[in-house]
Order: C-alpha cells, then structure tokens, then sequence
C-alpha cells in the first residue's frame, strides 16, 4: 500500500516544529514514531501534503519518575516507559499498559505523544492517563498552555489539540497502587475493553478512585458512578468490587463490530474494571 | 529527495520519494530482497529490520525517516559462508516450512536474544510476538531461539553453509535424468 505524494523536513527543536505548521498550516502533520499516522496514511485515511518529523527533537524524550510524581516525554517510546523500574513502581497502570501495547517492533517506534495525540478509540494509553488525573503541556506559537487528560480526548480520532500545537509532555503525580487491563484484540492488540483504576487507600478501605474505561465508546471516559461506588469498599472483597463496577459503562454509546457487540462491551467494562481494582490494590 | 542510509555496514545515497517505504528501499533500490513484504500492514513482522539496533517493521517506517541512521537486514545477520547461530538453529531445530516469516522471525530473535541472552519458553513466544507465521507453527521455532541462545552463550564457532550440508544431506537422492519422484504408494495404486 503506497501513501498518497507528501513533502518531508526535519524539525530540530519545538519552535523548528511550530514555525514549520504554522507556515504549512492545515496540510502538515507532526511525524514522530509513525506507528499510528501512517499506517492511516497508507490505507488513504490520512493524506498530508507535508510530514515534519519530529523524532529526532532532543529535549522531548526522556522519563522522570520518583514519589513526587512522574513526567515523560512525548517522544517517549513505549518500549522506554515498558522497561523503566521506576514508572513500574511509581504509575504500574502506565507501565502496564506500556508493555502490553502492541508488539516489540510496534513499542521500539511508537511514542506515548504520538499515540495520545491520534486519539484512537481503542488506545490503551487514553484510559490510563485519565485515571492518572496527568497533565498534557501543548506548545503553541503563542507559549504553553495545560490540558488535563479527560479535556483532551474528546472523541474518536479527536482531541483537544489545536492544528498548530504540538504535544511535548505528558505529567502526573505517583499513582503506586494504579493498574491498567485489558481484553487483547487478539490479531491488533488493541482494547476491546481496557480498563485503568488508580486508588489510594486507607485502613485497607478505598479511599478514593479514578476508572477509566477504553475500547467502548467514542473515546475513553471516566466511570464516575463506579468511582463513587468504590469508596469505602475493601478492594479484597471481590463481591463488593463487583457491586461497585456495576454499570461502569452506563450512558456510553458502545460501539459493536464483527468481535464485539455493543453489550458485551459493556458487559465487559464491568469485569475489567473489577479486576483492575484488584490489580491496582495489590500493587506495591 | 536523497538520503543517507548506512545498510549492513555500507553506507549509500539513494534517490527517494518521500512516501517509499524503507522496505521497498531495501527491496526494490538497494537489491536486498532477504527482507519480506508480508501483510504491509504492521502486523506480521515479516519485514523486521534492525534500525540502531532494535527491531522494527520496515513497512511502517518511510525510508527519509532512516536518514542518517543504521540499518541491518537479514543480509547483514549472516551469510552463506557465516551463518549467524540463529539463522543455523532455524535450520537444525526445522524452525520453517516455507520460509516466508524466516527472515523477519530471526531479525526478530536476534533483536530478542541482545536484551535477554537466556529467554524462557514464554519469553520467546512474547520476544516474538510481533512476528506470525502461518505453516511451521511456533514450537520449532521457540526451539530454534533457544538452541541459539545456548550456542552464543557457549561462544560456538560459526558455520558455512557447505559445512553443515553434510549433517543435514537430502533425504533422497533426485534422479540423474530429472524426472518426478512418485512415492511408492502413489505408484502401486495406479491412479
């Protein structure tokens, strides 16, 4: 499959980047590890008349983790963030999804920026930044500003980015008792249903919790009503895990295809939500 | 537009459109054909490629991006007269059939064996999770990773083609005057 006729240039820094969209405008599109854009690119998805690589930007790749919080680059790949000892222990959700992202070709190429900026449905980084409440810092001509996860994704293939804004770091305070599962697609490896739950915990209760569902709807969602729920309960009571995750996707349009119809996807959020609880609440 | 790409250990210059696959690069400019297109669409890593030194799908990398930078094919791994230890385990362990996923699976498990120089069972099928293949099916193959593995673990010598031929001569001798082998059961039942 040949991609439609584009240009190439290389961008050496994040004003390089912005300077070329601006002048390119709506025809450019960022290129980092590729491994959503031109798959798209090559089916005729996505035609751009002008690709600027970005991959090679220095200050954009990199993983800080420690208690006080974790900060990553865009340009991350997650072969990176599935090898670091310290996201594992800091953000587990991250790192897990990090390692079940995909395959190993798939993970050396592809970056955390770039995955989060295509807003695919059925990503798993989607769901596990918003139960990690993280922090997206967009550059734009006019200076920075901050999105927090859930006002970034906004639907299927869209996000909060502006057509000359550039995604440069994703940031979240440490989560060490978060978890990310998913129901593998089994030919693409995307989420049927993934499911991404960060808790704290006092006196063996939940003490608050953020879930978040992908692989349902339009785009990953927060599952408010199952966030509630789950106050108070013992993670180690599986019944009461159950009661709680009940209707975790309700009031979400689920999507259906020839895998999955639309109610066991819904069925199937309950589940994994359930036992991301259980995973995240035996972490350490 | 040109681009600069170290293949194998030679640095060339190429002419490219910018939407050239690297895989068509290496194919179709440069001639290397030991790299396959399987499904072209990022799934069956039938054309892994080494790019610095980890494994990746050269048909989701356009050949401009690999500008500048190092890649090993198949070619690279061994050669006819210095079989690389995996691609001799592949044989010895009957680690193919049709040979279609060969190159990119042993691509795939030297990538794999760098990281992990003794991989269990299961860390070989996930090593190899990028890559499918549709006749052999995966035991001889987790059994070929893991010869190899004991072999560069041991520092085993290198072996040529022609010396292994004698190990492995062919079963059956083909007839002098070229003509069909017809088993002998198909014979004696006279279809």
């Amino acid at each position: 499959m040949i991609p439609a006729a584009f240009d190439y240039v290389r961008a050496n820094s994040v004003e390089d980047a912005l300077r070329l969209l601006t002048e390119h405008g709506e025809d450019a599109k960022l290129l980092a590890g590729g491994h959503s854009l031109i798959p798209m690119m090559k089916l005729r998805l996505a035609a751009p008349a002008m690709l600027i690589d970005i991959a090679g930007i220095p200050q954009l790749d990199g993983i800080t983790a420690s208690g006080g919080g974790v900060t990553i680059g865009a340009l991350t790949k997650h072969a990176a963030l599935a090898a670091s000892a310290d996201l594992r222990k800091h953000a587990p959700a991250l790192w897990d999804a990090a390692n079940d992202l995909g395959d190993p070709q798939v993970r050396n190429r592809g970056t955390i920026g770039g995955a989060s900026a295509h807003g695919d449905p059925s990503a798993d980084y989607p769901a596990v930044l918003q139960a990690l409440d993280a922090t997206f810092t967009l550059a734009g001509k006019g200076g920075t500003r901050e999105l927090r996860a859930a006002e970034f994704f906004l639907g299927m293939f869209e996000t909060a980015l502006g057509a000359n804004e550039m995604l440069t770091r994703i940031a979240f305070d440490a989560a060490p008792n978060s978890a990310y599962v998913k129901f593998h697609h089994p030919a693409s490896h995307y989420a049927v249903v993934g499911a991404a739950v960060a808790l704290t915990l006092s006196g063996g209760k939940i003490a608050s919790a953020r879930v978040a569902i992908t692989g349902i709807g339009d785009a990953a969602f927060r599952a408010g009503g199952v966030e509630s729920a789950l106050q108070g309960v013992n993670p180690n009571d599986a019944a009461a895990v159950k009661a709680a995750c009940a209707g975790a996707a309700r009031g979400v349009q689920a999507r259906a295809d020839t895998f999955a119809s639309a109610s066991y996807r819904s069925a199937m959020a309950d589940v994994f939500a359930a036992r991301a609880v259980a995973k995240a609440a035996s972490a350490r | 537009m040109q681009i600069d790409l170290t293949v194998n250990g030679n640095q060339t210059f190429i002419d490219v459109e910018p939407r050239l696959l690297l895989v068509h690069a290496l194919r179709d400019s440069l001639n290397l054909t030991g790299t396959h297109v399987g499904c072209d669409t990022s799934s069956c890593g039938a054309c892994t490629v080494l790019l610095d030194g980890v494994s990746v799908k050269s048909c989701t990398v356009f050949a401009v991006q690999a500008s500048g930078h190092e890649v090993t094919t198949i070619e690279g791994i061994g050669t006819a007269d210095s079989l690389h230890p995996m691609q001799e385990a592949f044989w010895t362990a009957h680690g193919l059939q049709c040979g279609y996923c060969t190159t990119g699976m042993i691509v795939s498990a030297v990538d794999l064996l760098k990281r992990n120089p003794d991989p269990s069972d299961d860390e070989i099928r996930a090593g190899l999770e990028g890559n499918l293949c549709r006749c052999t099916g995966y035991e001889n193959i987790v059994k070929a990773v893991r010869a190899a593995g004991a072999a560069m673990r041991a520092g085993e010598a290198r072996h040529s083609v022609n010396e292994l031929m004698p190990i492995h001569p062919p079963t059956v001798e083909p007839p002098p005057s070229g003509e069909a082998i017809i088993p002998q059961q198909l014979q004696e039942a006279k279809v």
